[in-house]
């Protein structure tokens, strides 16, 4: 079953177009990467499906709820890791869990729950009431996944989600992630290409707007006769300039 | 509920900032303290208590337009306010969430302000009640001011415009530091013209007990904070979209 469909969504900034005429599905419990050099439209996309900027043309569908004709219903099912670390800083990581959580209107119990669950899972039990401020960069962006991952999403959209974090920050965040797969439809963007090859069921290339391709890193191998896929990744990219 | 946690973030924000505590609580005390012992000196009726309190009471406020101008600025800026948009919260969410923490904040400053002028000497009456129950109306005028200018300017913008030309507008034009009569023509007209000396009039009426005297200054007060409220209120919802 498809968690996302998305019909020939297209954005349009004056002469600028950002995402064209993008069609693709997305199946319930998979983790798609989308992947592209700067100014591709991946983030676009994901402003889109997570009704933060409405579509010039064409919509999507998350778990059948229009983004245009439904953003309230869209906006109770997803969650989102921007790319830039996202907390209040003036508040202790436990209120900002709980800001979320109050955001999605949680009850007291399932709130104190969640965070207790959360916490202890990315670790940030030991910090929980330090101030967001005075967190490192890398603990402020466990906090910001944290506060995506808390509200319990059917949709989960991480843009960039290891910018900034370190080896073993990174390797914990890809275990939480694989461990995520096949529970909650994820769509990840990253400029990593190992990150996309190890943790995605497909992957969706992105360039000008448009998208190139979408398949398993193997297939995308294939096509391109590569045993790299940073090197396949290189040649469908090329391609396209040619 | 959803409202009320965001409201309950943004008042923490506020009040855990030791610089908006000095401005905001610590700034009209100070100046209570200073003017009555100059009063003390130099008896002046413009500095007497129960002329000048009402006048720092209403002055006291543009610092809640600071407050709300930069929270609101410093989370645009940011993409905390981003990450919000894409929660169930609403755009009614949003501005409540902004503005109704603010009230009370601008009634404690009031109260700290006739605590003060009490102990300086200010007489106890009943009309010291009816003056904090008065600011929530010029509190309205001064947030909107914040929410407007948050909305559309950054918070080096904000600084400049709500920190220090709305409080010397409001300092001026208000007739707390001088008689506008003093100067009078264009700039008592222009003054007249504004909300700020209406708005001080207004409480200085309401510690006499001179309700009648409320009027025509609360129709000013009430008139701009509803346009400025209405104005902020489109700006806002005109920068969600844009974000």
């Amino acid at each position: 079953m498809d968690a996302i469909k998305i019909c020939g969504l297209t954005k349009k900034y004056k002469d600028i177009i950002a995402v064209d005429n993008l069609s693709l599905s997305v199946y319930e419990g998979e983790l798609l990467s989308l992947l592209g050099v700067n100014g591709a439209g991946k983030t676009t996309t994901i402003k889109m499906l997570s009704c933060l900027t409405q579509p010039t043309s064409g919509d999507a569908f998350l778990n059948g709820k229009s983004i245009i004709g439904d953003a309230a219903a869209v906006k109770s099912i997803i969650a989102v890791s921007p790319q830039e670390t996202a907390v209040a800083m003036g508040l202790t990581v436990y209120e900002n869990l709980d800001l979320i959580c109050g955001a999605y209107d949680f009850s007291k119990q399932k709130r104190n729950i969640k965070i207790k669950e959360i916490s202890e899972l990315l670790g940030l039990d030991t910090v929980l009431n330090k101030k967001a401020a005075k967190l490192s960069g890398g603990w402020q962006r466990r906090l910001s996944i944290a506060m995506a991952l808390i509200t319990e999403p059917q949709i989960l959209f991480l843009d960039e989600p290891t910018l900034g974090l370190d080896v073993i920050a990174r390797s914990d965040l890809w275990d939480l992630i694989r461990s995520l797969k096949g529970k909650v439809t994820i769509i990840l963007t990253t400029h990593y290409m190992e990150e996309a090859e190890a943790l995605s069921d497909r992957i969706a290339i992105m360039k000008n707007g448009k998208l190139i391709v979408c398949d398993t890193a193997e297939n995308i191998k294939k096509s391109a006769d590569t045993d790299s896929f940073e090197q396949a990744f290189i040649k469908f990219v090329r391609e396209v300039e040619k | 509920m959803r409202m009320l946690t965001f409201a309950k973030r943004n008042t923490r924000e506020i009040l855990r900032d030791p610089i908006n505590l000095f401005f905001g609580l610590g700034f009209p005390l100070v100046l209570i303290l200073l003017l009555t012992a100059i009063q003390a000196n130099i008896p002046v009726k413009l500095f007497e208590i129960q002329h000048l309190t009402p006048g720092i009471t209403v002055f006291g406020l543009a610092f809640m337009s600071l407050f709300s101008a930069t929270i609101i600025a410093k989370d645009r800026a940011s993409a905390f306010l981003c990450r919000l948009y894409t929660t169930p919260l609403t755009p009614l969410d949003f501005i409540l969430g902004y503005t109704l923490p603010l009230i009370p904040i601008s009634a404690a400053q009031c109260v700290i302000c006739y605590l003060t002028a009490v102990v300086l000497g200010l007489e106890i009456t009943v009309n010291i009640i009816y003056a904090v129950l008065f600011i929530i109306p010029v509190s309205m005028l001064y947030i909107a001011l914040g929410l407007l200018c948050g909305s559309v300017l950054n918070d080096k913008q904000v600084g400049g415009v709500c920190g220090a030309l709305l409080t010397n507008l409001s300092a001026w034009l208000s007739g707390v530091w001088f008689d506008l009569d003093l100067v009078g023509g264009a700039f008592k007209r222009i003054a007249y013209a504004l909300p700020f000396v209406h708005a001080v009039e207004l409480q200085r009426a309401v510690l006499l007990g001179d309700f009648s005297g409320i009027f025509p200054h609360l129709w000013w007060v009430l008139g701009y904070a509803i346009v400025l409220l209405i104005l902020a209120v489109l700006l806002f919802l005109q920068q969600m979209k844009r974000q």
